[in-house]
């Protein structure tokens, strides 16, 4: 798998009220999630990224509430693939259980610009932007089972599917 | 080489006599939570997956309480979806008639349990741990996960130790405590970890007292606290339920990635700055800055003897003009026994507003969102930008002896200042 788009950067410790604040959570529509995406931090910003563009992070990224609607608003703007120096745990698990892979790699993060095109690359697990690479551990079996299912839900699915269990 | 409580913990839940730091295991939950800001999603997920029932409806808990009375429809909407989902699943433990908010609530019901491993849609799960237990923050799709098949994967935490010691001033509290520990941490000091809160300090504070400490261990990144359950604890429980535990202690040679103590005596009163939980000076060092809104309330301090020790500041002064005081009890209960006790009275004779129980304003939601320009002292966890409403708002996090002391003044004020 090989991800390739522009890099939206933004810094250290921004925390889930800042990607989603509480006002838009009464809704799971992910029309109304991107509209609110980074709402107070990068104005509009569902409409400055091309679907496929990745969300460069500082250290503790998606830090402070579990709202998961953080993650699912940052991919319903369109973003395929975050790459942080660190993620908040709870961030972390989820955006992997949605379906956006996200690649701590805090060597991309030194050399990562705002607007310039940046390739993750999932197979040699190496992160490429301006010239410049560097790589990232493997997932864990738990974390990569996910990933290839497309996400937690289909995990479930498969599952489900396995142990007889399935609507 | 000894085990960690958080060890010992995790072993006795995917059935094995030990785990090692750093290993990726399966658990299985005693208890699954979430509350009406992410059961919806949890549902959602649980039924995309096509999972029919659940694993087990007697270890299910959906606490539908934080922000009630609904706010606007598709809140309503939402939250009806999950009842009728409990009412299908056969889960009894569905609270959606005004009963507060989740963190305050379960404890005091006596589901929580030393040596437990509970898992909750809600970063502020750690709470559990004064109590002993293992609580999990997750999100919602882990959730549903969990709702279908009882059981998640985790990584063994490494644990910090905070050992609190000495005796604390008139006034020092133990939000005063934790708060001193977050500027010693850091926002993500303790990510992916435990703290292991200790020390004589802490074994003096009631359970209600340490709910406080044990709430913010996210706020410095924690995947959990705990605290070793004592006699305290032991009949904090006895009061609440009859249901057998077996509670789990470190070793005493247990390894400890770092142990940060921390001297009580010598703290004074804090406060953390905007924009974030670990920006704590003394309230002493602040000067002049005046206050449109305080609040007083949430899982952090929204118990009785927050209430008490803000109206003992409170009691025989007024708020002063141009302050909106704002009281949140975090659950009917307390709500009930404050209203016993005069509190709720004493509250509105000084002109506060009293919310329904829940979270109040913690989240930027409802009942007392800021503007612009509003300058607020709340009791709360967090004051990341816009946490409360406008991101051009100021939010300080305080003690309710402080957040009281701040109301009387009009400005950020010690409880000494104001009561000399």
């Amino acid at each position: 798998m090989i991800m390739k788009g522009h890099a939206h950067v933004v810094g250290d410790h921004i925390d889930t009220d800042q990607i989603i604040p509480a006002r838009y959570l009464g809704s799971l529509d992910p029309k109304v999630l991107a509209e609110g995406c980074f709402y107070n931090l990068i104005p509009q910003f569902s409409t400055k990224v091309t679907p496929g563009d990745i969300l460069v992070g500082g250290e503790n990224l998606g830090c402070g509430s579990s709202r998961e609607h953080a993650p699912i608003a940052i991919k319903s703007a369109g973003i395929a693939c975050v790459v942080a120096r660190s993620f908040s745990r709870i961030f972390y698990r989820s955006a992997i259980n949605i379906g956006l892979p996200a690649v701590v790699c805090p060597a991309a993060v030194d050399f990562a610009e705002q607007g310039t095109e940046m390739t993750v690359d999932f197979d040699r697990g190496v992160v490429e932007s301006g010239g410049k690479s560097a790589a990232f551990a493997p997932f864990g079996p738990s974390i990569l089972a996910i990933i290839a299912a497309g996400g937690l839900v289909p995990f479930m699915s498969q599952r489900l599917v396995r142990e007889g269990a399935s609507a | 080489m000894g085990l960690s409580a958080t060890q010992k913990i995790v072993a006795r839940h995917c059935g094995r006599d030990s785990v090692a730091v750093g290993e990726t295991v399966t658990v299985k939950v005693d208890l699954a939570m979430s509350n009406d800001m992410t059961s919806p999603l949890a549902v959602k997920q649980f039924r995309s997956a096509g999972a029919t029932k659940v694993f087990d409806p007697d270890k299910i808990c959906i606490v539908a309480g934080r922000h009630m009375p609904f706010r606007d429809e598709a809140f309503g909407k939402a939250v009806g979806l999950v009842g009728e989902w409990c009412r299908d699943q056969g889960i009894k433990s569905f609270f959606a008639n005004m009963e507060g908010m989740d963190h305050a609530l379960v404890p005091d019901l006596g589901l929580i349990r030393p040596g437990m491993l509970v898992c909750n849609a809600d970063s502020h799960t750690c709470t559990y741990g004064a109590l002993g237990a293992w609580g999990l923050p997750m999100g919602s799709t882990d959730m549903a996960y969990i709702y279908a098949f009882g059981e998640t994967w985790v990584r063994v935490p490494e644990t910090i130790r905070v050992r609190y010691n000495g005796k604390p001033a008139k006034y020092v509290t133990s939000k005063d405590y934790v708060l001193a520990t977050e500027r010693a941490l850091t926002v993500d000091g303790a990510r992916y970890k435990t703290i292991e809160f200790s020390g004589p300090a802490l074994d003096a504070l009631s359970v209600d007292e340490r709910f406080t400490i044990s709430n913010m261990g996210i706020e410095m990144g924690a995947k959990t606290s705990f605290m070793a359950p004592d006699q305290k604890v032991k009949d904090y429980l006895a009061a609440r339920t009859t249901v057998p535990y077996e509670a789990v202690y470190s070793d005493e040679d247990a390894e400890f990635e770092r142990t940060v103590d921390i001297d009580v005596s010598a703290l004074e009163p804090v406060v953390a700055k905007p924009h974030s939980p670990d920006n704590v000076v003394p309230v002493s060092e602040l000067k002049g800055i005046r206050v449109t809104q305080v609040c007083i309330g949430t899982c952090t301090n929204g118990r009785i003897i927050d209430l008490q020790q803000a109206l003992e500041v409170l009691r025989g002064r007024k708020v002063a003009a141009g302050v909106r005081l704002i009281v949140t009890p975090a659950t009917n209960i307390i709500m009930r026994e404050a209203e016993r006790l005069g509190l709720i009275d004493e509250f509105r004779a000084l002109g506060a507003t009293i919310n329904p129980p829940g979270c109040g304003p913690c989240a930027g939601w409802h009942q007392g969102v800021l503007a612009e320009g509003d300058v607020c002292v709340a009791t709360h966890n967090r004051n990341f930008p816009g946490r409360m409403g406008s991101p051009k708002a100021q939010v300080y996090l305080s003690s309710p002896y402080v957040a009281a002391a701040t109301a009387v003044a009009g400005e950020i004020a010690s409880p000494k200042a104001v009561l000399s």
